[in-house]
């Protein structure tokens, strides 16, 4: 998918080629000066590898991490350049491995622990939560915890329901954590390395679908020092009739329901959020303060999810602003199907998402018949 | 050196009387580091290893220090159940006592480099690894003055510069974390070693094993400690685990069974312990103990133990008891000295107590420190959020 990023710079000579701009970022600084295509793979490989290098104490641990390169070749080549004294094949444990590499943090190195899917953390949870986010607290500053829980999160493709669950809002409740959730090759960087280098528990969600896809990054972007703000959302696409939010893949989805709805005269603001924990209230209500409509979309379960949240939020600081009711966007209430049209229908796509838009601007076309 | 004679005969006893009026002007109590060698009460049982020696090196000074901080934990313990029933400590309270013998032992074989993780039941581990009654007694009563400022409570007491790791609420996670806390130290090419302490409950935690064959996979230098006191909480040993030998449990991982009651055989298990992880990987220890107490404050301990069991256990294995035979039975010092260090044991308790008292409760600001290291000016928020917020720095 190859998305256009403009700068103001760049914004006056699109124009005259006859190309829109999509988004010029005045919330937070677009990075697409010099643009060169990194996939997403690359740009969290090339963000572990530069941590590594520059700090003795971090080090990978995970299944399969190391000789097979990656289950999904995120680590490719990390074992042969840093040995396999920091990078750890572990076996199928996960309890067992997330707990050593929580100690190991409680003793002051630096773990990042893959888990092959979210999914099977599970297994982990209680060492992300009672172990690594809360000892902090418990120990009123002693024993600090500066690990990163890696891997892919949410739904891939025709995986079923028990490897498809979305566990952002799971995580994103307990306080001592911190939740990220990039979307493009800057933010798969600049968040990982910000990551690694936090002296918090931070849980970094990634999405399988998105790793072979390709994204512009500046020079910037690619020097080894780049980081980006963990708290902060980036507003992916300016626009003034109504806000969406979004993180990780339904951004992708979010900023194409925002070209469609242009075209129908409606200007969607994109808020990609980058991190669920601390959630950026600050960016999203003043974009609701601007447009007075919103839309939350997220792949995961709609009951108590991040969209909840949001909403809550901006019920409770922004009411006053609000011309219509919240629209929320989100995974059906199901767990997942295998078949693929059911799996299409137990996720949000593209038009589900300019749907909705449009009944937050009193634009709606007449609701379908109940099933 | 000249083997142990536990002799508490006759003569020695109407010897004593001449003997405490000369000794007064030349018997050194307590500061002698003239070795002495012990046998422990019974030999090691070994699990795919070579047991060592029953004969423990000690000295009177050693001994004399073992009797004052065993009594101290054990004062200590007594107090902190005075204290819950006056409902000045709230919650949980797991209490130690009978099985002080282990950490004191412990701690007698190890340095403040060496980690020493455990579960809830943490009050005398923290105190040998260097915490402070008043600290203790704070915490208990969610004080400032508590080690963990008042926030953590019963089970969640730590004390990193000294290596110790708390305090953990659930039950066998210590485990793997005490294996990361191995893995560091190899990592980092210390030649210091783990303590993960455990119970006969948490032996059939699946994590525990886990974690073990990572250990052993990696050549971690991790003590796995099984504080056998043959009750998790109601349950007897052999109503949950088919085979109770937790000394055997590690199955590839050799192990060894040791007389918990016996601080000696804990210093030299915990000492051959050592040395062996550091060359060759885990070994698994299951020191045999006992808790006087019921699981916590909340259990009598009485309904799935007969109070014979118990009395029994007190007079035939009590720790301290097993150490003033010995100080008496080598002449260390006398009864009445050892009577006046319990006595000072328990001034210097309740004059902490008393100032564990004034220490105040914490401010209410405290409520959002140490959520994050780095907070990055992010919110939180109290039940009303529009009454009570606070940035986090």
């Amino acid at each position: 998918m190859f998305r256009i990023l403009t700068q103001r710079v760049l914004g006056q000579s699109l124009l005259q080629q006859g190309i829109r701009p999509g988004a010029v970022a005045s919330a937070s600084r677009c990075f697409a000066s010099a643009a060169k295509d990194l996939t997403v793979r690359e740009a969290l490989n090339s963000a572990l590898n530069e941590e590594m290098s520059a700090d003795p104490r971090v080090l990978l641990m995970g299944e399969e991490v190391g000789e097979y390169q990656g289950a999904y070749k995120i680590t490719k080549g990390l074992l042969d350049k840093y040995g396999p004294d920091r990078v750890l094949d572990t076996p199928i444990t996960e309890a067992g491995f997330t707990g050593i590499a929580v100690g190991a943090a409680y003793h002051g190195l630096r773990p990042v622990v893959e888990f092959m899917t979210f999914n099977f953390a599970m297994q982990a949870i209680d060492h992300i939560i009672n172990s690594a986010a809360k000892t902090y607290y418990m120990s009123t500053g002693q024993i600090s915890v500066p690990i990163v829980f890696r891997g892919p999160n949410g739904a891939a493709a025709g995986v079923g329901a028990q490897h498809s669950q979305c566990y952002a809002s799971w995580y994103a409740s307990c306080p001592g954590l911190k939740v990220l959730a990039p979307y493009s090759s800057e933010d798969a960087r600049g968040l990982l390395k910000a990551a690694i280098r936090d002296p918090d528990p931070v849980v970094f969600l990634e999405n399988e679908l998105l790793y072979g896809e390709a994204f512009p990054v500046s020079a910037e972007v690619l020097d080894s020092n780049f980081a980006l703000p963990i708290g902060k959302a980036k507003i992916e696409r300016e626009g003034k009739d109504v806000t969406i939010t979004a993180f990780s893949k339904m951004v992708g989805f979010a900023l194409k329901a925002a070209e469609i709805l242009d075209k129908e005269g409606i200007s969607a603001e994109v808020i990609n959020l980058r991190s669920i924990r601390p959630l950026d209230r600050a960016t999203i209500n003043a974009s609701v303060r601007k447009t007075n409509r919103l839309v939350t979309v997220e792949e995961g379960f709609p009951q108590h999810g991040v969209g909840a949240e949001i909403c809550t939020s901006v019920v409770e600081e922004s009411f006053g602003y609000l011309d219509a009711p919240v629209e929320r966007i989100a995974g059906a209430d199901v767990p997942m199907p295998y078949a693929a049209n059911l799996e299409r229908l137990a996720l949000p796509q593209v038009e589900d998402i300019v749907r909705a838009a449009k009944r937050a601007c009193y634009r709606s076309v007449p609701m379908a018949a109940a099933a | 050196m000249a083997l142990s004679h536990l002799s508490s005969t006759r003569s020695n006893r109407l010897l004593r009387p001449l003997a405490a009026a000369a000794s007064s002007l030349c018997r050194p109590i307590s500061t002698s580091t003239e070795p002495l060698v012990i046998e422990t009460s019974i030999p090691f049982t070994p699990h795919k290893c070579e047991p060592p020696s029953r004969s423990v090196e000690t000295n009177p000074q050693e001994l004399l220090t073992f009797f004052r901080d065993m009594a101290t934990m054990r004062r200590m313990e007594i107090a902190a159940d005075s204290l819950y029933k006056a409902k000045l400590i709230r919650g949980f309270c797991h209490l130690y006592d009978g099985q002080e013998a282990v950490c004191v032992g412990m701690e007698a074989s190890i340095n403040k480099k060496d980690c020493i993780i455990t579960a809830y039941r943490d009050h005398c581990t923290f105190l040998g690894r260097g915490g402070t009654l008043l600290e203790i007694f704070s915490e208990l009563m969610g004080r400032q003055g508590g080690c963990s400022k008042g926030k953590g409570g019963s089970m969640h007491f730590y004390k990193k510069e000294s290596g110790f790791y708390g305090g953990h609420g659930i039950v066998g996670a210590q485990v793997p974390l005490g294996c990361g806390l191995a893995f560091a130290q190899k990592y980092n090419k210390d030649e210091n070693a783990t303590f993960a302490l455990y119970g006969d409950g948490a032996a059939n935690q699946g994590q525990l094993f886990e974690a073990l064959n990572i250990s052993a996979l990696w050549d971690l230098p991790i003590i796995l400690v099984c504080e056998n006191n043959h009750y998790g909480m109601g349950t007897a040993e052999w109503r949950a685990a088919k085979s109770p030998s937790y000394y055997k449990r590690g199955d590839y991982v050799p192990g060894l069974k040791v007389d918990g009651m016996d601080v000696l055989a804990v210093k030299q298990a915990c000492k051959f312990a050592k040395e062996h992880v550091l060359k060759n990987g885990p070994i698994i220890l299951e020191m045999d103990t006992y808790r006087y107490h019921g699981h916590s404050m909340s259990d009598p301990g009485s309904t799935y133990r007969t109070r014979d069991e118990i009395s029994g256990v007190r007079q035939e294995r009590d720790p301290i008891e097993r150490v003033r035979k010995l100080v008496l039975g080598h002449d260390l010092a006398t009864e009445k000295e050892l009577k006046d260090i319990e006595k000072e044991i328990r001034k210097e308790v309740d004059e902490a107590i008393a100032k564990a008292k004034e220490s105040p409760m914490p401010e209410p600001s405290e409520l959002f420190t140490n959520v994050y290291v780095k907070g990055f000016g992010t919110e939180s928020f109290g039940a009303d959020r529009k009454e009570l917020r606070a940035t986090l720095p």
